[in-house]
């Protein structure tokens, strides 16, 4: 809890690779990433949902690893690597393009940090069955109910990778 | 019964009676059709750009359907009550063919050919001449009513995907959150955690101290942070958080429905028939519950505004309805109508009436402290969960008598609720939660329940829709609101369908009958007894799997709308017991076969997660403010689900948003009563309450 700190300057900018590009922050040391993405980088698909890790609809991935990037202060990031879901969606395009085939979403909120997710599981298991995909899915909430939909397009984006 | 799709279709017209109101041909080759509903994840603009395509004969692909707006669109009301597709879609199907009539009539003139002998190429006539250089000139201007008909709708296009997901998908800017604009300054509120509290203390100073802070807002107790950066305007509302004091509200209301009785209005009846007289040789009766249900969209809500140097207010939201929206502003703030406009922007899904317009009124009491520069407010996970109106608690109370045959002989069926919509813009009245609190505020306007004939509100769906005789439903409206509550997903028929469809396997049981045998012979109804059938010979009926146990549901939504049967199968294996859901829909003519789909399979899951898990419970008082304090459905949980169509392609469209809910609910009570021989009444249908209720 914040009892009183100010918020001081950090003492020279935080420096991250973003999506692949080594780039140089001069936002606060303590603020959180999500605030960073969303503000000062412009990517808006990291998305704000409850600001605790509960529902991962900020989730990002640091050093490989799905981590909400709503609670995580940006020094925390620093010197890592940091891959949002527009860092997936140009790495691994079939993945994104089996969300639209699957039209796996309702209102699409929660969709980008599944992707997110999704793309960490398929680097470090290409062929999941079904319940390890719901298994990695499960830190994320999703209220439209499009979850068997998003589980079908994991499912098929690894076949089409293992098939490629 | 009248079709009130079609009914509500001519009250768009009426509004909005031209062509040109409708519908637009950009010289670049694109159609634009424009429409007064908003999308809320569920698909409409990807609906009627396959409505608009099918009647003009158009590729979809150059069909755009711009958001919302309270400048250019048509004024449809609320998004609301499933209506979409048949209130927006017929105004839209109507306006489409008379600008093809048109163009086919004067194409036929040129030609010197009857118009019904040409047919339309990808919005091209035979003779190169196409919507955007062969209308008459004054076609936008026309009465779409004063145009004869010619010619016929296109094929059906329905394979069209979603035209907002592959945005979504990727990551770009598409969400009211997202929205950028020149200065932006960020908002947030600050609110007891405690609905109904008193403000006692305010102190602003270590939240002014923060970095970035450009402003504290307050108006009486309507309090709010202005800064630069977000994170700096989400630590300051942090801190006033901490700093100011709030005195709870003295009552806290009761954890479970028997409230609702001590505090009922006098009755109205829903349906009274005269007296049965046939005698019955079996009678049953039994009382049902439902408790308070969040919305919890994923998004919290958000809202942006800005006032012109001039006193000019746009306004950004995602809201159900942009003109209700801007009434209520105007009454709010003491402004013009006609100063304000209100824009749609996607948010996360809603479900009926969330924070939504709240959040909208937050940051327009906020621009106003800034005029000239435009502010974002964004709720919290704990402004969303604590301040959102809920769906209401309901009790039901259900009797039935049934001769020596096993028929029914009479049906009763009592409920008690608050009203179910609490919605801004109906009444004289506020009912935005700022407008009680800045100084000189008034009092929110209570919940009320829409007429039955707009398909009721607690009494949505009370009266069954099977032949019983001596119906007597009876609805006690509840005017004491300890929580505010308002429009729900599928209003009160979520709670009707869930107690009179639990209460028809009660009765099958009770005279030993088979539950789907026992619906079919009191449904004359041959689409109610399709979707049974239907579902049913799915989900492989009398033969369940090894182990397993099968459950059904039925209703027509609204019964004048979609008609949805649901079969829920048990399964020990699955973490919550519930292995597999089988749909199946009627609901008209089918515009889009994946987005009626979509909408059915999301909506089996939403209600597994409300009948299993949810419950706003507010244990002295305290509302839940995280996701660990309401947990819903999880992947690991959710069941499989498998949904059969029905297309009806000589039958209206009707809408699916809303239609399983209900069906769902009984599908699983009944589908777990005969797994564990016991039956749980009251929702949700946890573990627990199994266990409780089998010692």
């Amino acid at each position: 809890m914040d009892h009183g700190t100010t918020q001081a300057p950090p003492d020279r900018p935080i420096r991250l690779r973003l999506n692949g590009a080594e780039v140089e922050v001069a936002a606060p040391a303590d603020e959180k990433l999500l605030y960073v993405l969303r503000g000062d980088f412009g990517l808006k698909g990291t998305r704000y949902g409850c600001g605790a890790g509960d529902c991962g609809a900020c989730m990002v991935l640091v050093d490989g690893a799905p981590t909400p990037a709503c609670d995580l202060p940006l020094w925390a990031a620093a010197g890592r690597a940091v891959t949002t879901v527009e860092g997936v969606g140009a790495r691994a395009p079939a993945l994104v393009d089996a969300f639209v085939a699957a039209q796996a979403a309702q209102c699409g909120y929660c969709a980008s940090g599944v992707i997110v997710s999704a793309a960490a599981l398929l680097a470090r298991d290409p062929l999941p069955d079904e319940s390890a995909v719901r298994a990695a899915l499960d830190a994320h909430l999703c209220r439209c109910g499009a979850h068997n939909r998003m589980v079908r397009a994991v499912l098929a984006a690894s076949r089409a990778q293992a098939d490629g | 019964m009248a079709d009130i799709g079609a009914l509500l279709a001519q009250r768009s017209l009426a509004k909005a009676p031209r062509i040109g109101d409708w519908l637009a041909f950009d010289p670049a080759g694109e159609v634009i059709v424009r429409t007064g509903k908003a999308e809320l994840g569920q698909g409409i603009l990807t609906a009627l750009a396959l409505i608009a395509a099918e009647e003009l004969g158009v590729d979809a692909r150059r069909v755009r359907v711009p958001a919302v707006s309270t400048r250019g669109s048509p004024d449809e009301d609320y998004t609301a009550g499933s209506f979409s597709v048949s209130v927006s879609g017929g105004a839209v199907r109507l306006a489409c063919a008379a600008a093809r009539s048109l163009l086919l009539q004067a194409a036929a003139e040129r030609l010197a050919v009857s118009p019904d002998s040409l047919t339309i190429a990808d919005g091209v006539v035979a003779d190169g001449v196409g919507y955007w250089n062969g209308l008459p000139p004054d076609a936008m201007a026309r009465r779409i009513d004063s145009v004869m008909v010619s010619g016929k709708a296109g094929a059906r296009q329905g394979a069209l995907g979603r035209l907002d997901l592959p945005d979504k998908f990727a990551g770009r800017p598409r969400f009211i959150q997202d929205l950028e604009l020149p200065g932006l300054l960020f908002g947030r509120v600050v609110r007891s955690h405690r609905p109904g509290s008193r403000l006692e203390a305010f102190d602003d100073a270590r939240a002014a101290a923060v970095p970035g802070v450009v402003r504290i807002v307050r108006d009486g107790a309507f309090i709010g942070v202005l800064a630069r950066r977000e994170e700096a305007a989400a630590r300051a509302a942090q801190r006033l958080h901490e700093d100011c004091r709030w005195t709870p509200p003295p009552i806290a209301p009761p954890d479970d429905a028997s409230w609702l009785v001590q505090h009922a209005l006098e009755p109205d009846a829903v349906v009274a028939d005269e007296p049965s007289d046939r005698s019955a040789v079996h009678t049953l009766e039994a009382s049902y519950s439902k408790p308070y249900i969040a919305h919890a969209a994923i998004g919290p809500s958000c809202g942006v505004a800005r006032f012109d140097p001039e006193g000019g207010l746009e306004v950004w939201s995602h809201t159900q309805g942009v003109f209700p929206l801007r009434r209520e502003l105007a009454l709010i703030l003491g402004l013009a109508e006609d100063r304000i406009v209100v824009n749609h922007m996607e948010g996360a899904g809603c479900y009926g009436h969330n924070g939504a317009e709240d959040a909208a009124l937050d940051a327009v009491l906020m621009a106003r402290a800034v005029p000239g520069r435009a502010v974002k407010v964004q709720w919290t996970r704990a402004d969303e969960f604590a301040h959102e109106p809920y769906g209401p608690v309901m009790l039901m109370r259900l009797g039935a008598g049934l001769d020596a045959e096993g028929r029914v002989v009479s049906w009763r069926h009592d409920l008690w609720s608050n009203g179910h919509t609490g919605r801004p813009g109906r009444s004289k009245q506020p009912s935005l939660l700022a407008a009680a609190e800045v100084a000189g505020g008034q009092a929110r306007a209570p919940a009320m329940d829409p007429p039955i004939e707009g398909g009721g509100g607690s009494h949505r769906n009370a009266v069954p829709l099977y032949d019983f005789p001596a119906r007597q439903v009876t609805r006690h409206l509840v005017a004491y609101e300890p929580v505010r509550v308002s429009s729900l997903r599928s209003l009160g028929a979520f709670a009707n369908v869930f107690a009179i469809e639990s209460f028809v396997d009660e009765l099958a049981e009770l005279s030993g009958q088979d539950p789907v045998a026992f619906r079919l012979r009191h449904l004359s109804d041959e689409r109610a007894r399709a979707v049974i059938t239907a579902a049913a010979d799915r989900a492989g009926r009398g033969a369940p799997r090894e182990g397993r146990s099968l459950g059904l549901g039925f209703a027509r939504y609204k019964n004048t709308g979609a008609y949805c049967a649901a079969i829920a199968e048990t399964d020990e294996a699955h973490p919550l017991g519930l292995g597999r859901l089988v749909l199946a829909v009627d609901a008209g003519r089918i515009v889009s076969p994946d987005g009626v789909l979509n909408q059915v399979e999301g909506g089996a899951v939403q209600a597994a997660s409300w009948t299993l898990k949810e419950a706003v419970t507010l244990k002295d008082g305290q509302p839940p403010l995280a996701w660990p304090d309401y947990p819903i459905l999880r992947f690991s949980e959710v069941p499989q689900v498998e949904a059969v169509l029905l297309d009806r392609p000589e039958q209206p469209s009707l809408g699916v948003g809303e239609c399983v809910h209900g069906p769902v609910a009984a599908a699983i009570a009944n589908a777990f009563a005969r797994a564990y021989g016991v039956r749980v009444r009251n929702l949700p249908i946890t573990r627990e309450r199994i266990l409780a209720a089998s010692t």
